[in-house]
């Protein structure tokens, strides 16, 4: 009976993905503006007032141009509301000024949908901040990451030309027509369920027993929705998804959870739509599918085993009572394979299987669905990978959709699946190995290392979830993970960028009998185990040295 | 260059407008139009004063109330959070035996074995407002005894915790569960 709610899960997961996918494909086509005269309207007036010429494509460097710096001038904005947070209005608890390194730090965050958070929300920022400056990024690099997957999708269907779209009419559309609409329907549903939505200051209680409580309130409501919806994942208040004003009732969480794959996992059947391979975006699909639900059944039943020092199964350290393990496993499990990183579980006290899983997601590049956007175009560089291994074994060009995969394509793609991972690995070693680096683990053994380990695995993939117990607000670490945060998120979009504006001024050949099929189930295969060997390769001695030999020793009763 | 970059701002200005500020504005006046008790916390007042929040557990020491789930914060959501502890910690397993040991103390229990989890482990927000129904039930003897109820008393408070189950949503999703606060303050009205 538990289960069945596992099973709804996945079923509606599959059923609304195509809807929602040819719904965004019928936005970026421009269908919808035409369809619903009213709304077009408001679009062009929106165009015509920001003097945005609304006609005129861009290459790749002239949109890369305007990503960039429209990225910039969000970060440069937000640190700053930060850094005068006590001069601003909407402040009722009277907090202060947010420190640099860590103002720093959560504005590179936000800006690169990872939210990754060394701060506590209902503490540290005032509401202002939260929605001028938080809420709006949350919307912002959600639109910014499906952009540049609609530019990959053009280049791969356009021939000989080099205009790629226009920047700031997909940022339009995609707040515009996908992501405003659906936030604001999702947020009244969790105000309805009992997530907070007020500027009214933080309530004192006088408890029952006498003592004082203080209440943190807020305007959350409208920032969960995007929060789950953007894959962002960055908590109102500290506890995330777990705090009852985030996530009240098991059925605000049974939406949360969905809203955190539907957008990544419609975005697929976009992608087949608009590129014409439906059975391509199939095979991705079930590619995903397979791996998330792989994923998802080890990290049950090394939560259900008996653990060997509680003699029980199924520990409850961590979790909320309303959920219970199973919705606990399959959200770390979701938040992790799509880069979300929100939690209504603490991930440090899963079991190590559990977190191995959630290490796993995060380290093959935020793939298994992945960021909404950013997902879909690093599964793409993996196909790219994969098309041209297969070509080297039967000695012919690898070509995808028509468009010849060259050296050039080659080298971009292994820039971007290489700088991530060794932002990880490096990253991770740099901090065990000074003194900042190591003073912030908050237990030694096997767990301590998952610790930095876990943290620049989910800087890296732009995840933002976190083995919490790390010290991670420090000037160390702040600027490092932010360093990685960044590297994580412009190292492959700008290779990607790159790609596709080789791409589009290729010519599309029309496919011949030697060609390798990318939407069969063999191909799927394939591409399963490149994911799988990239990742195994490259994380397996770091996974034996965190969460499997916390395992092994656990289960000799050594303990840290 | 430079009038683009003004450009730029201008844009990003206007879209922080949309979604900073209209967005969020029309949700909250939404949600104070059509939820106006959810939205603002479900703070229960009694006498015109706040006792607390139904989503937010609080305290509870003496004998004569249910006991919440263990918290890491001290109940305290300023800020919320767990432990964080390791399924391998010494620290996690002292917690858990010592944990085990006064629930069964207090709640004249003699077999250590089937105490429900979440009463053994911390939360995950340090506030969680909820128990299981079994630990409620659990709990039924000492809140009896240290209210002096007698057999009637007693057999309100049965009914009274099996009416404050709260079923899974939609009948499978999630937990049944006993809201601690709403629980104890019907408790006080047992006569």
């Amino acid at each position: 009976m538990e289960f069945l709610q596992l099973f709804v899960f996945l079923a509606l997961l599959i059923i609304l993905s195509p809807l929602l996918g040819h719904y965004i494909a019928s936005v970026i086509s421009g269908e919808i503006g035409l369809r619903f005269k009213t709304l077009g309207k408001i679009e062009n007036a929106f165009y015509k007032f920001l003097k945005i010429d609304s006609e005129v494509e861009m290459d790749w460097k002239g949109y890369l141009f305007n990503l960039l710096m429209f990225n910039l001038a969000g970060f440069i904005f937000l640190l700053l509301i930060q850094l005068i947070q006590a001069y601003l209005p909407f402040n009722p608890q009277h907090l202060g000024n947010v420190e640099l390194s860590l103002a720093i730090n959560t504005a590179v965050s936000f800006v690169t949908n990872t939210n990754w958070q060394s701060y506590a929300g209902e503490t540290t920022l005032s509401y202002f901040v939260q929605t001028v400056g938080l809420t709006v990024q949350n919307f912002l690099s959600a639109a910014t990451g499906i952009s540049v997957l609609f530019v990959l999708i053009r280049s791969l269907t356009r021939k000989n030309s080099s205009k790629l779209g226009n920047f700031w009419t997909d940022m339009t559309k995609t707040t515009f027509y996908i992501l405003l609409p659906l936030s604001l329907i999702f947020a009244l549903f969790l105000v309805s369920q009992g997530v907070v939505d007020t500027f009214r200051p933080y309530t004192e209680a006088t408890t029952l027993e006498g003592a004082r409580q203080v209440i943190p309130l807020g305007p959350a409501a409208s920032q969960v929705a995007i929060k789950q919806l953007g894959t962002n994942g960055g908590g109102f208040f500290n506890a995330n998804s777990a705090f009852p004003f985030e996530n009240p009732t098991p059925l605000s969480n049974f939406f949360e959870m969905l809203a955190i794959l539907l957008i990544p996992s419609s975005l697929v059947f976009t992608y087949g739509r608009l590129t014409g391979s439906k059975k391509g975006a199939l095979a991705i699909f079930g590619v995903m599918l397979f791996l998330f639900i792989a994923g998802l059944t080890v990290s049950i039943i090394s939560e259900y085993s008996t653990n060997p020092i509680f003699k029980m199964g199924g520990l409850m350290e961590g979790k909320e009572t309303r959920f219970g393990v199973l919705n606990s496993v399959i959200w770390s499990t979701a938040t992790t394979a799509a880069s979300n990183g929100s939690v209504n579980a603490m991930q440090s006290s899963l079991s190590p299987f559990s977190a191995l899983v959630s290490l796993f997601n995060m380290q093959v590049g935020e793939i298994i669905f992945g960021g909404v956007g950013c997902g879909l175009y690093g599964m793409v560089l993996f196909i790219f990978l994969t098309v041209f291994i297969s070509g080297l074994m039967v000695g012919r060009t690898p070509e995808y959709l028509g468009k010849k995969i060259d050296a050039y394509e080659i080298k971009l793609t292994i820039i971007a699946i290489i700088l991530p991972n060794m932002v990880i690995l490096l990253f991770t070693a740099i901090s065990l190995i000074v003194k900042s680096g190591l003073s912030g683990l908050s237990t030694s053994g096997p767990h301590g290392f998952t610790e930095a380990l876990y943290a620049f695995s989910s800087a890296a993939g732009n995840n933002g979830s976190a083995f919490a117990g790390l010290g991670a607000n420090t000037v160390f670490y702040n600027l490092l993970i932010s360093l990685g945060m960044l590297i994580g998120r412009f190292g492959i979009l700008i290779p990607v960028m790159a790609i596709a504006g080789n791409l589009v001024q290729k010519n599309i050949t029309p496919p011949s009998k030697g060609t390798l099929r990318t939407d069969t189930p063999l191909f799927a295969l394939l591409l399963t185990g490149i994911i799988i060997i990239v990742g195994a390769l490259t994380f397996f001695p770091a996974l034996s040295l965190g969460p499997l030999l916390e395992h092994l020793l656990m289960h000799k009763g050594i303990l840290f | 260059m430079l009038r683009k970059f003004f450009h730029i701002i201008i844009i990003f200005t206007a879209f922080t407008l949309i979604t900073g500020v209209i967005y969020p504005v029309a949700v909250k006046i939404l949600a104070s139009a059509f939820f106006p008790y959810s939205s603002s916390g479900k703070i229960i007042v009694k006498d015109d004063k706040a006792v607390g929040s139904e989503l937010i557990a609080q305290n509870f020491e003496s004998n004569k109330y249910f006991h919440p789930r263990p918290s890491s914060t001290g109940y305290s959501a300023m800020p919320s959070g767990a432990s964080n502890l390791a399924q391998s910690s010494i620290m996690l397993k002292k917690l858990f035996y010592g944990r085990r040991q006064s629930f069964c103390e207090e709640n004249f229990i003699n077999s250590t074995n089937n105490i429900p989890a979440e009463m053994l482990f911390a939360s995950a927000s340090g506030v969680d407002p909820d128990i299981s129904p079994e630990s409620a039930f659990m709990q039924a003897d000492r809140v009896a005894k240290a209210r002096n109820f007698n057999l009637s008393e007693k057999n309100k408070l049965m009914a009274l915790i099996n009416k404050m189950i709260e079923k899974p949503g939609m009948g499978f999703i999630g937990m049944p569960r006993v809201n601690v606060l709403l629980l104890n303050i019907e408790l006080d009205k047992i006569k």
